[in-house]
């Protein structure tokens, strides 16, 4: 009974999959899919290496330095990082008072309340303080920006596909749209054509513009592809605070399981010796 | 066939291996196994119980500064540290004096007003509002709160009297309000932690 | 425990024999994980992967259990608390890592349990029982890992959660009633993520439940074993312990080295860039997809296009999904052939390899993949397959399929002697 009820069942589904089959096989035959002008002009982030990478990478505090450095000065008026506290900066290699004054001087006031009158109002922030956001909320950084809202950047190279070279070669990806781009994808008002953008057309205008935008202190050139790759490999340090510690962690505990395991192994084959020499008894 | 199932036991004297002084070589590889995996547990063990400790968004509050500026001579003021009360009391000059006068000799847990102020401040008592019994915040910080029969804080917990430099005087609590670690940034700027 | 020869427990302390009066747990533990269990002394590596999938459960649950301390179910801060556990708590990213990838490795290797068990036939008679409590098993992780996919409130999260409890408002009359029952809500939101969390802090316990009723069962006739032939004498079998655990200790450690590798230094390799944007109901993630695991399912769901009369694709699309788990529960009485081992059926095993794995694998890889062509008509053909196998192939190969010879025995099929004609 199940069986007879299964097969026909079984006919079922199967008929009706191979109905769709033949009938989504006609229309592609018949009416091929074309392929979105984004897919045709859009681009995968270029090659670009970071010291951070692969299982023995480590960060370059200089280079996170010059990142944050760039953050602060091209990106912090827009793009908030929310979940990073100012605390986190000695990371970095900041001493106590250097990120005391960071935290104290930084543009944005943290948000409080005034303890005498009880009215929302700021302060300078403290160490403790997660970084301020740039915009009250969403409809307040929507208006200020032209309907577009400006992500936070804490996760940023978390929650992109192409992580980090993606924030790289979107930094440096802007050009003139090519010539044979069709008019409902050239960038409207407000809209900047990027081919590494998923809809090749953003709302933040380049915000690297010119060499020695920021002026580095330790004299690295501060040309326009150094600062992207410096601020990208920030925000992978914002991202991932805890990355090179994982990789760190990860060795040891590999080490450790490698030895046990080779142990275990041993202990298994003499455990086993027994019945296996039984076998060859047997075979012989 | 017996040796399938007695092998562990025994061993079949036709398989074992030579011993070495009791042990053999077979058994010393599965106690250095065994030993690695229990290792290895009690490693793992670690930052599955060591995630309980404060963590770092916590450490970092652990120290604050406060303004005293507005506390007047005779008040006290309530205030957070660590999520825990803490108590600024601006001493008159008849507290300090009440305070000075005990023979501390007799107290529960001996200490002079100087050893819980700092020198040149003696008229600013900074304390825990932590009732050392257990655990309960003390009155008379406030205004109109009641202050005890020593005129310094009473909790109403378990009836604990303290003086007029938190010492404890009457009641189960054990020992004097505790003073955390603090300095003077400014004349009117206290960190405390 | 049915072997008259299995070893008997004996206390070796006064302690041990003062608690096997009252509370006999060394007994228990001696006779179903220990030397108390006479196991089939062939069984091959294919086996290891039961206990497996049993410790990547306690892993999930010890680690599940720490993350519940710090996490907070509240569609305002659930994603801000799960970052708190990643940077402030004390080495909470490797535990949040170790539960996020635990879920992976857990579904690795109950699939290789599964497929296991389909190949050597180890849901045949004897055994129907031990492979339906699997199958609840499974459908209680699946049910686990998609609500806990739920909990840190990222847009895979969030979509993840409406387009699932989508799949019910597919039901005639009542489907939108039931989507708004189970969701507390219109779309996802603070009651649907509070119902989430509290089942999925308790259905790992009932899973571990049905396990223990899962492994009940299995003691009852004893393990199946590559030649699918039943034990016959004590020669068949050697005790569960020192043998099976010892293999099972160093097999674990395999495993562990796999799972801490990608733990360590590729943690979100299986997961999605999306989830780390918080969630958004006013915003669609361009290209929706599962976890992994569920792909040849949704590649299942996602395959019915067009409606058949009064039904329409969605509804059959969510029949055919829920069709192709459910089978599962009639496969023993669906493949009647008497001989267990997939070695000794040449037809079978040509299905198996050549139709069964391929299809899944397809199915798999088109879950993944955009909802565009060819992948929509390469999981037709797939899902069409997929049925077929099951409920077409399977019932008719038992009858026509002539198996090969199988060994009188498990020790002579061990120990090489020349394989007579099957008993």
């Amino acid at each position: 009974m199940v069986r007879f009820f299964g097969i026909l069942i079984g006919l079922f589904f199967a008929g009706m999959m191979v109905y769709s089959f033949g009938r989504g096989a006609v229309e592609y035959v018949s009416n091929p899919p074309v392929k979105a002008v984004e897919y045709q002009f859009h681009e995968k982030p270029k090659e670009v290496s970071f010291t951070s990478d692969g299982p023995f990478g480590k960060f370059d505090n200089q280079q996170l330095q010059r990142g944050f450095q760039v953050y602060k000065e091209v990106c912090a008026a827009c793009h908030g990082l929310r979940l990073v506290a100012f605390r986190n900066l000695a990371e970095l290699g900041y001493n106590e008072d250097e990120v005391k004054a960071i935290a104290a001087n930084w543009p944005i006031e943290t948000a409080d309340i005034d303890p005498n009158t009880g009215e929302a109002s700021t302060r300078p922030s403290i160490p403790a303080d997660k970084f301020p956001k740039p915009f009250a909320n969403n409809v307040a950084a929507a208006a200020a920006n032209n309907n577009a809202i400006p992500p936070d950047l804490s996760l940023i190279t978390k929650a992109r596909g192409g992580g980090a070279a993606y924030i790289y070669s979107l930094l440096t990806g802007y050009t003139q749209p090519p010539a044979d781009l069709p008019e409902a994808n050239r960038p409207g008002t407000g809209l900047h054509y990027n081919p590494y953008f998923a809809n090749l057309n953003l709302a933040m205008a380049q915000p690297i513009v010119a060499e020695d935008q920021v002026t580095y202190s330790d004299g690295t050139k501060a040309t326009m592809s150094q600062m992207a790759q410096d601020v990208s490999a920030f925000l992978i340090w914002t991202a991932e605070p805890s990355l090179i510690k994982q990789k760190q962690t990860g060795w040891a505990v590999l080490a450790f399981l490698l030895i046990a395991t080779i142990l275990a192994f041993l202990s298994y084959k003499s455990i086993w010796a027994d019945v296996k020499s039984e076998k060859k008894k047997k075979d012989a | 066939m017996a040796s399938i199932d007695t092998a562990v036991e025994s061993g079949d004297p036709a398989v074992s291996e030579p011993e070495i002084g009791g042990v053999r070589r077979r058994d010393f590889i599965n106690i250095a196994a065994v030993s690695f995996a229990g290792v290895g547990v009690v490693a793992t063990v670690f930052p599955l119980v060591n995630q309980m400790n404060p963590s770092a968004d916590v450490l970092a509050l652990s120290s604050i500064e406060v303004d005293i500026s507005a506390i007047e001579s005779g008040q006290a003021i309530k205030t957070s540290w660590r999520k825990q009360p803490i108590f600024i009391r601006n001493l008159t000059a008849p507290e300090i004096e009440a305070a000075n006068k005990v023979d501390i000799s007799g107290l529960r847990d001996p200490e002079t007003l100087a050893d819980r102020t700092q020198p040149g401040k003696e008229n600013w008592l900074i304390t825990l509002g932590v009732c050392t019994h257990l655990g309960c915040v003390p009155l008379g910080a406030a205004q109109g709160e009641v202050k005890g029969e020593y005129d310094g804080y009473f909790c109403p917990c378990h009836g604990s009297h303290y003086d007029t430099a938190g010492r404890t005087r009457k009641g189960p609590a054990p020992t004097n309000l505790e003073v955390p670690e603090y300095s003077f940034l400014t004349d009117t700027v206290v960190k405390i932690g | 425990m049915s072997f008259p020869w299995a070893q008997q427990y004996k206390p070796t302390t006064e302690f041990g024999q003062w608690m096997d009066d009252r509370l006999p747990v060394g007994r228990l533990i001696y006779n179903s994980l220990g030397a108390g269990y006479p196991t089939p002394r062939n069984l091959n590596y294919m086996w290891n992967f039961g206990s497996l999938a049993g410790l990547f459960l306690v892993i999930q649950i010890v680690t599940g259990i720490i993350l519940a301390m710090h996490y907070a179910a509240n569609a305002n801060i659930a994603f801000d608390s799960v970052e708190h556990i990643m940077r402030d708590v004390n080495s909470g990213w490797m535990i949040r890592y170790a539960h996020a990838n635990g879920a992976s490795f857990f579904f690795i290797a109950i699939y290789l349990h599964i497929g296991r068990g389909l190949y050597y036939g180890s849901y045949k008679a004897p055994r129907e029982m031990i492979w339906l409590l699997g199958v609840v098993i499974y459908l209680l992780a699946m049910a686990t890992a998609f609500m806990g996919y739920v909990l840190p409130w990222g847009q895979m999260s969030f979509w993840g959660a409406k387009v699932i409890t989508g799949l019910f408002e597919a039901i005639p009359l009542v489907g939108k009633p039931i989507q708004e029952l189970l969701l507390g809500g219109f779309a996802p939101d603070n009651a649907a993520l509070n119902r989430f969390f509290s089942l999925h802090y308790l259905l790992p316990f009932v899973i571990a439940g049905v396990i223990i009723m899962h492994i009940w069962a299995l003691h009852i006739p004893g393990s199946n074993n590559p030649t699918g032939v039943s034990v016959k004498g004590k020669q068949d079998t050697v005790p569960f312990h020192p043998f099976y655990t010892a293999k099972d200790g160093w097999f674990v450690g395999l495993a562990l080295i796999v799972f801490t590798a990608m733990l360590f230094f590729m943690p979100n390799a299986l997961g999605h860039a999306d989830n780390y944007i918080p969630a958004n109901p006013l915003s669609t993630p361009a290209h929706i997809v599962p976890e992994w695991y569920f792909w040849p399912w949704y590649a299942i769901l996602r395959a019915f296009t067009f409606d058949f009369f009064f039904i329409p694709a969605k509804l059959l699309g969510v029949l055919a999904m829920f069709s192709a788990i459910l089978v599962w529960f009639f496969l023993p009485w669906l493949d009647r052939s008497p001989v267990r081992s997939g070695d000794y059926r040449p037809r079978f095993k040509k299905f198996f390899w050549f139709g069964l794995i391929p299809c899944i694998a397809i199915l798999g890889y088109c879950g993944g993949a955009p909802a565009e062509e060819p992948f929509v008509m390469l999981s037709q053909l797939a899902s069409a397959y997929y049925f077929a196998h099951f409920l077409i192939v399977l019932p008719l190969l038992s009858r026509i399929e002539k198996p090969t010879p199988l060994p009188n025995s498990i020790t002579e099929a061990v120990t090489g002697k020349p394989i007579q004609q099957a008993s």
